[in-house]
């Protein structure tokens, strides 16, 4: 057993409003240079949705992460075994998106505002783009481009996740009494196998021993440009200016002394919690070989207890400090993904192994308009615990995109999300009733205390409680440049000095 | 005397602009050390650019280095003149192919918008010396057959001796001018590895990921530097 931490964030998908207002505050700490203006390492997508990069869950089309072929694990991207393959398309890769599959950056032409000279019509902004410095035509592409057109045939009927649903199912998207849509916020997954580390040819791109996260080595990036086309879900950013990839760093000069990362403090849904889990990384290659059918599962059962004795035992034996066992055993993310089961990785059959979870969303049961009501669409059902198969959003949807097409997995989150807000209308109504209050939670498996926990945590849950985050005591960590903070000093979380960051000068 | 300037001196002088330079641009501005790839803003063009140069020229370089260091081999394959013609038209059609992808690469700076905003004059200078590199070449093995025979009487034991510190340009002085620019301008090449997007094959790396494992990761707590989580088969 090789036990080891992991920073997780979590994401409650029933209470994003999509503000974007973590997309912001991501963008104003980390993205807000040249070549890095298209980047949003925080984004946030509406579901149904083609998402950005324009459809990045087709993986036939951008071939990133894993597949299992005769029993070992193969990069998709290398289509075959062998790495030399990919050492071939060095020169240009086929499966690389580009700039148009994200967008254009843009700024408005704002001084033309005040120095138009007098006319007869009112001066306008023209959009000017930031690469070339040109008048845009029209922009044709943004960040967040389908936002909250969840049932527009033209942008939400792209979405991969809509495979496999029928017809009647697929209405969600154009019968105005079916339609429903929610919000997908998404960072980097700082997978346990992640396929970007894999594909670099460079080895620029590493894991983190003490706490899981991904970085890519700005010295010794060369541009090559795998880690773009290898991660599924297209979060290693290219800078085309600066000629280096860049990514989600989960603000790890944050987290290391025990802030919470910019989007999950600013998040003003309350909807994101991070914590700390321990895992056994011997088990990783299993997990990622797993059936579809039973990757969440192999995913719960790589965690591990962090109040199991022996756990803490191995742990200390491991280096893991007794501040960060502590963290492990108040981790949201633990409880949330492993003990209360109701949370689930995005795109587990991508087999990287990615660390952070989604709650899945509630959605109103379907409408119809039954005879004798006069044309009004009633619920199809009143029975809002036992029918989660007829919300509006399909199953088979949240299937396709949280549980690698598992609908158990999801079916039992929502039953979970539905028998507490159950027991807690008992408490504080008291017009469910105990007795069905108490054949509900056996029915999930829930206890009353759990119920509690999982209320307190989703709906009243502080700053302290949604924010697990043990410092990482870098002070005595002295292996890895930069060795003090003198030198850390202006690298804004680089590690290379900004001056460098700002222009290409060769 | 300007010969052995040209070809006795300035060998040395650009040799170690390179040497001094890349270890100097290597050690103080290690962020700037990237093949600045440009295929994120252009794409299409770059295909039939970037594969047919990058083929056509390493295997021209290395077929020039084999030369240049065993002189030997060619001669011994040259023996048999079907061998010869068989090597010779083979160079010639990938420095063909290498022309092709490199006129495209220039028609793809010239005209794309976006690449050309993220073009530096390095990159363009860098352009017009492969531009005459490949052209001479062309020209050389057009107008004065069968180089891959006389290059090892001629280049090979110039190169001999400007390794050993005895520099003899006796060897170059009565080859024609397209073979001696053609000579000159590779070392100019050399020289401005330093200062341009050429860094990117100095410190190759990689080769490195043909035999690592898939998986990197560092530790800042513990003494050896990335021990790796999976073993894959």
């Amino acid at each position: 057993m090789d036990i080891r931490a992991q920073l997780s964030m979590s994401f409650h998908m029933d209470k994003c409003i999509g503000c974007h207002t973590c997309s912001v505050s991501c963008k104003n700490v980390w993205t807000t240079r040249r070549g890095a203006e298209y980047m949003w390492w925080n984004n946030v997508e509406t579901k149904p949705g083609a998402g950005y990069p324009v459809t990045w869950e087709d993986q036939d089309r951008y071939r990133g992460g894993w597949e299992v072929s005769g029993g070992s694990l193969r990069l998709k991207l290398l289509k075959g075994p062998g790495k030399i393959r990919s050492l071939a398309n060095i020169f240009f890769q086929p499966n690389l998106p580009t700039i148009d599959d994200y967008y254009e950056p843009f700024t408005f032409d704002y001084q033309h505002l005040f120095n138009a000279p007098a006319g007869d019509d009112q001066p306008t902004a023209r959009a000017r783009s930031l690469i070339t410095g040109d008048f845009m035509e029209k922009i044709v592409l943004g960040p967040n481009w389908d936002d909250d057109m969840g049932g527009s045939p033209l942008y939400a009927s792209n979405d991969p996740n809509l495979k496999g649903l029928s017809d009647s199912q697929k209405e969600m998207l154009t019968k105005f009494h079916k339609l429903f849509f929610f919000y997908l916020p998404r960072i980097c997954n700082h997978c346990l196998n992640p396929a970007c580390v894999a594909s670099c040819p460079s080895g620029a791109i590493y894991k983190r021993g003490e706490d899981g996260i991904v970085l890519i080595d700005q010295d010794t990036c060369r541009a090559w440009r795998f880690c773009v086309s290898a991660c599924p879900f297209k979060k290693p950013y290219y800078n085309w200016a600066n000629g280096k990839s860049e990514k989600c760093i989960f603000c790890y000069p944050r987290t290391e002394t025990g802030q919470a990362n910019a989007c999950a403090h600013a998040c003003t849904g309350r909807i994101r919690f991070v914590g700390v889990l321990l895992y056994d990384a011997d088990k990783i290659e299993d997990v990622a070989k797993s059936s579809d059918e039973r990757l969440v599962e192999a995913m719960r059962d790589i965690c591990l207890d962090p109040n199991d004795p022996k756990v803490i035992e191995g742990a200390i034996k491991a280096g893991i400090t007794q501040d960060w066992i502590t963290a492990a055993q108040n981790s949201p993310a633990y409880n949330l993904f492993v003990k209360w089961r109701i949370a689930t990785p995005n795109h587990p059959e991508f087999r990287t192994v990615p660390m952070n979870f989604y709650i899945p969303p509630l959605s109103p049961i379907l409408h119809d308009s039954k005879a004798g009501s006069g044309g009004v669409f009633d619920p199809i059902s009143d029975e809002f615990f036992n029918d989660v198969d007829k919300m509006r959003v399909p199953l088979r949807y949240l299937a396709n995109m949280l549980s690698a097409g598992n609908e158990q997995v999801i079916a039992e989150s929502l039953k979970k999300q539905m028998a507490v807000r159950m027991y807690v209308r008992q408490q504080r109504v008291g017009d469910v009733g105990e007795s069905k209050v108490k054949s509900v939670l056996s029915d999930v498996g829930l206890t009353a205390q759990d119920c509690e926990d999982i209320y307190r945590l989703t709906a009243l849950g502080t700053f302290q409680e949604r924010f697990v985050i043990p410092e990482t005591h870098r002070e005595t960590m002295t292996t890895v440049e930069p060795r003090t903070m003198y030198e850390k000093r202006g690298t804004i979380g680089f590690g290379t000095k900004k001056q460098h960051l700002v222009s290409r000068t060769w | 005397m300007v010969d052995t300037f040209l070809f006795g001196g300035m060998p040395y002088i650009l040799i170690m602009i390179a040497i001094v330079g890349s270890i100097w641009r290597f050690t103080s501005n290690k962020y700037t050390w990237s093949s600045q790839s440009s295929q994120f803003v252009e794409n299409k063009t770059l295909f039939f650019g970037s594969f047919p140069w990058h083929y056509g020229i390493i295997t021209i370089i290395v077929g020039h280095i084999v030369g240049l260091i065993i002189p030997q081999s060619f001669l011994w394959w040259n023996s048999v003149p079907v061998r010869l013609y068989i090597l010779e038209l083979s160079g010639l059609a990938l420095a063909f192919l290498a022309l092709f992808g490199l006129l495209a690469l220039i028609y793809r700076r010239l005209t794309n918008t976006r690449v050309k905003a993220l073009t530096s004059s390095w990159d363009v200078l860098l352009l017009i010396v492969l531009l005459i590199q490949v052209v001479t070449g062309i020209g050389n093995a057009i107008m004065y057959r069968w180089g891959s025979n006389w290059f090892a009487a001629e280049a090979s034991p110039w190169f001999y001796s400007i390794i050993t510190l005895n520099p003899d340009v006796s060897y170059i002085a009565n080859l024609p001018l397209i073979t001696k620019v053609h000579i000159f301008n590779a070392m100019i090449f050399i020289g401005l590895i330093p200062f341009t997007r050429l860094v990117h094959f100095v410190v190759i790396n990689p080769y490195k990921y043909l035999f690592r494992p898939y998986q990197v990761v560092r530790w800042y707590s513990r003494s050896e530097k990335t021990p790796n989580i999976v073993q894959y088969k």
